[in-house]
């Protein structure tokens, strides 16, 4: 049980480490953990301090504007904003069923966005600790670690993410910045010599996407007591589905799951998601905490991403990830898994997915020709709601009849996981923390449970992923009694010594 | 057919001065657009897939905004070296060579780094007037650098 850990009853006896990334612009997040004279853990809290200032950038634009402007919302997955906006801005249009083709093309484009990040995340930022181990000397602990030690694997991690890139310039036209999808539909096909090129290594892909999720099943296999624990809270799952129960990361209506794994609520219209979620404040976080309405805060907090989606749905529509999905399933013996790093595992059936997925579409005609725009009668709102590579993402304007946007709202895949994220990091503190002297290795402990999660901590910042850790030790007075900092650049130093008082 | 020379910039446009490596590689790529010999690309961030665009060429200029540099842009032979940043989604020009080293196993092309000095780094802000006489400081080194002939580097 870690719901305890939130707020300590007497937290001004206890000692306060802070484990706090320093950004260069406003996005970042910090842990703060408070512990007693012997060292117990007493309180924990990962803060993540949420970028509201896009909506505001949003609103006043004209609708056609946004599709494009939301990619520099986040410099990780800008085309998961894109389609969301483009899929908000249809209804606005009229156009709440694009043609085929231009649904195709988007579908292409989105699951290539997935591929590509989920192929970074595992290959480049988790595979150091996955294979090295959590507390291994540090300077080894990164991608050219990997490379020289299993060049193979470092190899493949990139190539499979160059693919996913390539999918996304053949169909939004530009490997960022892509101006493909415009409200009411797209504005160009596939070329043949794209989808020549992109057919060429599709199976090579596919191959590797396996090799993927053997890693990941491996690990887990090798070390259970770790993999199935670590990080580990029972909760509610939340993802969209396709109507027949199938994972579906671009269209489809809205589940819910408990812990068990029974269902809470079915083909809910992705229009109506302000009927089953709501966002509670907390006094000591700038980040909300949305959490199911039907179950309310305390117990209706909820899980996103690839963990949520494998469990979800009811079946994968593709053959080779849904053989590797039933071996999920079957690991975790008819019940739902809630260890943080099983997301590795579930991310990288995904990624199997998604290349089936994109080795169908680039079999089939319409994303060469057909219509690309739809239109009907013009509405003032619309909702677009997305699996994004991290989770659910929610795009939700309001136009007026000048064509500016009056509304925007935005709920992020890591605003969905605060929760969770934070009840990981209470496990894992619990667990290897208490009665410890921190250390690199035990901070970095935090750093997987978080990381697991592969959250956005700051979005519209090409200095988005960086993440410089501080800790400060303060006695139960208040005074400094250690600092220490691993900052962007590398290395893990103690710093002079300065005054702190927050918690 | 990989061509010789590359110009990688990255920075984000909403967001005041960082735009300054995606707008040094615009307006190269306008100025320079008959030559068939360059490669213009522009992303969010240098991430570990550019260690592929490195590959083949003669030389390659990577640009960014710098809030560290002196006025108005300084310039810098890039080495290999692994740092920090190589645990987070966005690398450093020193870590991108070091994985390509590690992936290729031989040394990297000759990069250099054109650091363009940034001051406001603001959501929704478009880039300072100071900021934009550094960029023109920049683009008249960068084509020098590109023709063939730079001037001496700036530290």
């Amino acid at each position: 049980m870690t719901a305890s850990l939130e707020t300590a009853a007497q937290p001004q006896n206890l000692r306060r480490v802070a484990i706090d990334p320093v950004s260069r612009v406003e996005g970042h997040g910090k842990v703060t953990i408070l512990l007693d004279a012997q060292h117990r853990v007493q309180q924990v809290r990962l803060h993540i301090v949420e970028f509201r200032g896009f909506e505001k950038f949003i609103e006043g634009r004209p609708y056609w504007e946004v599709p494009v402007m939301v990619q520099r919302l986040c410099g990780i997955c800008p085309v998961s904003h894109h389609l969301a906006a483009s899929k908000a801005l249809d209804r606005v249009v009229g156009a709440a069923a694009v043609t085929p083709s231009a649904t195709k093309i988007r579908r292409l484009m989105h699951y290539g966005q997935v591929m590509q990040s989920h192929a970074l995340h595992f290959f480049h930022l988790s595979s150091p600790d996955l294979l090295f181990g959590f507390d291994s000397e540090v300077n080894r602990r990164h991608i050219v670690g990997v490379a020289e030690a299993h060049p193979d694997i470092a190899r493949k991690g990139v190539l499979l993410r160059k693919y996913g890139q390539e999918v996304i310039r053949a169909t939004a036209g530009k490997r960022v910045h892509g101006t493909g999808s415009v409200p009411g539909g797209m504005n160009k096909h596939v070329s043949r010599a794209d989808r020549e090129l992109l057919l060429s290594e599709v199976q090579q892909m596919i191959a590797w996407s396996q090799d993927a999720v053997d890693i990941a099943r491996t690990l887990h296999a090798q070390n259970p007591a770790l993999y199935d624990h670590f990080g580990a809270k029972r909760a509610p799952m939340l993802s969209l589905v396709r109507p027949d129960g199938a994972l579906e990361l671009y269209d489809g209506v809205i589940r819910a799951r408990d812990a068990d794994g029974a269902l809470l609520f079915d083909g809910a219209s992705d229009q109506g998601y302000l009927d089953l979620i709501e966002e509670e404040v907390k006094p000591w976080s700038y980040m909300k905490f949305p959490f199911l309405k039907s179950l309310g805060p305390q117990h209706g907090w909820y899980r996103v991403g690839p963990l949520a989606r494998v469990q979800n749905c009811d079946f994968i529509p593709s053959p080779l990830a849904e053989s590797r999905r039933r071996e999920f399933v079957a690991w975790g013996q008819g019940r739902p898994m809630h260890g943080a790093l099983a997301y590795h595992w579930a991310r990288m059936i995904e990624l199997l997915h998604g290349m089936e997925v994109i080795a169908d579409l680039l079999d089939d005609p319409d994303i060469l020709s057909g219509e690309l725009m739809a239109q009907g009668p013009r509405r003032h709102a619309g909702v677009g709601v997305i699996e994004a590579p991290r989770g659910t993402l929610i795009h939700h304007y309001e136009v007026g009849d000048d064509d500016l946007v009056t509304m925007c709202n935005l709920i992020v895949s890591t605003t969905h996981n605060n929760q969770a994220m934070n009840e990981a990091v209470r496990s894992v503190a619990r667990e290897y923390l208490d009665g410890q002297e921190l250390t690199e290795g035990l901070l970095n402990h935090i750093e997987v449970a978080i990381r697991a999660y592969d959250p956005c901590l700051s979005c519209a910042t090409h200095a988005l992923g960086r993440m410089p850790l501080e800790l400060t030790l303060l006695g139960a007075d208040g005074t400094v009694l250690d600092r220490a900092q691993k900052s962007s650049e590398g290395g893990f130093c103690h710093l002079d010594i300065a005054r702190e008082s927050d918690a | 057919m990989t061509k010789p020379l590359l110009v990688l910039g990255w920075g984000n446009r909403s967001r005041g001065d960082d735009a300054l490596g995606p707008l040094c590689v615009e307006r190269l790529r306008d100025a320079l657009a008959p030559r068939e010999d360059i490669e213009f690309l522009d992303d969010y961030q240098l991430m570990v897939e550019h260690v592929l665009d490195l590959y083949g060429r003669d030389r390659v200029l990577l640009v960014d905004a710098s809030l560290g540099c002196a006025p108005p842009f300084e310039t810098l032979p890039l080495r290999a070296a692994a740092d920090g940043s190589l645990s987070s989604h966005a690398l450093s020009p020193q870590a991108l060579l070091q994985v390509y080293v590690e992936l290729h196993d031989e040394p990297p092309p000759p990069c250099t780094l054109l650091a363009i000095r940034g001051e406001h780094f603001e959501l929704g802000q478009a880039p300072s007037a100071r900021a934009l006489a550094h960029l023109d400081a920049a683009l008249a080194w960068a084509a020098g650098w590109l023709a063939g002939a730079p001037g001496p580097a700036r530290s």
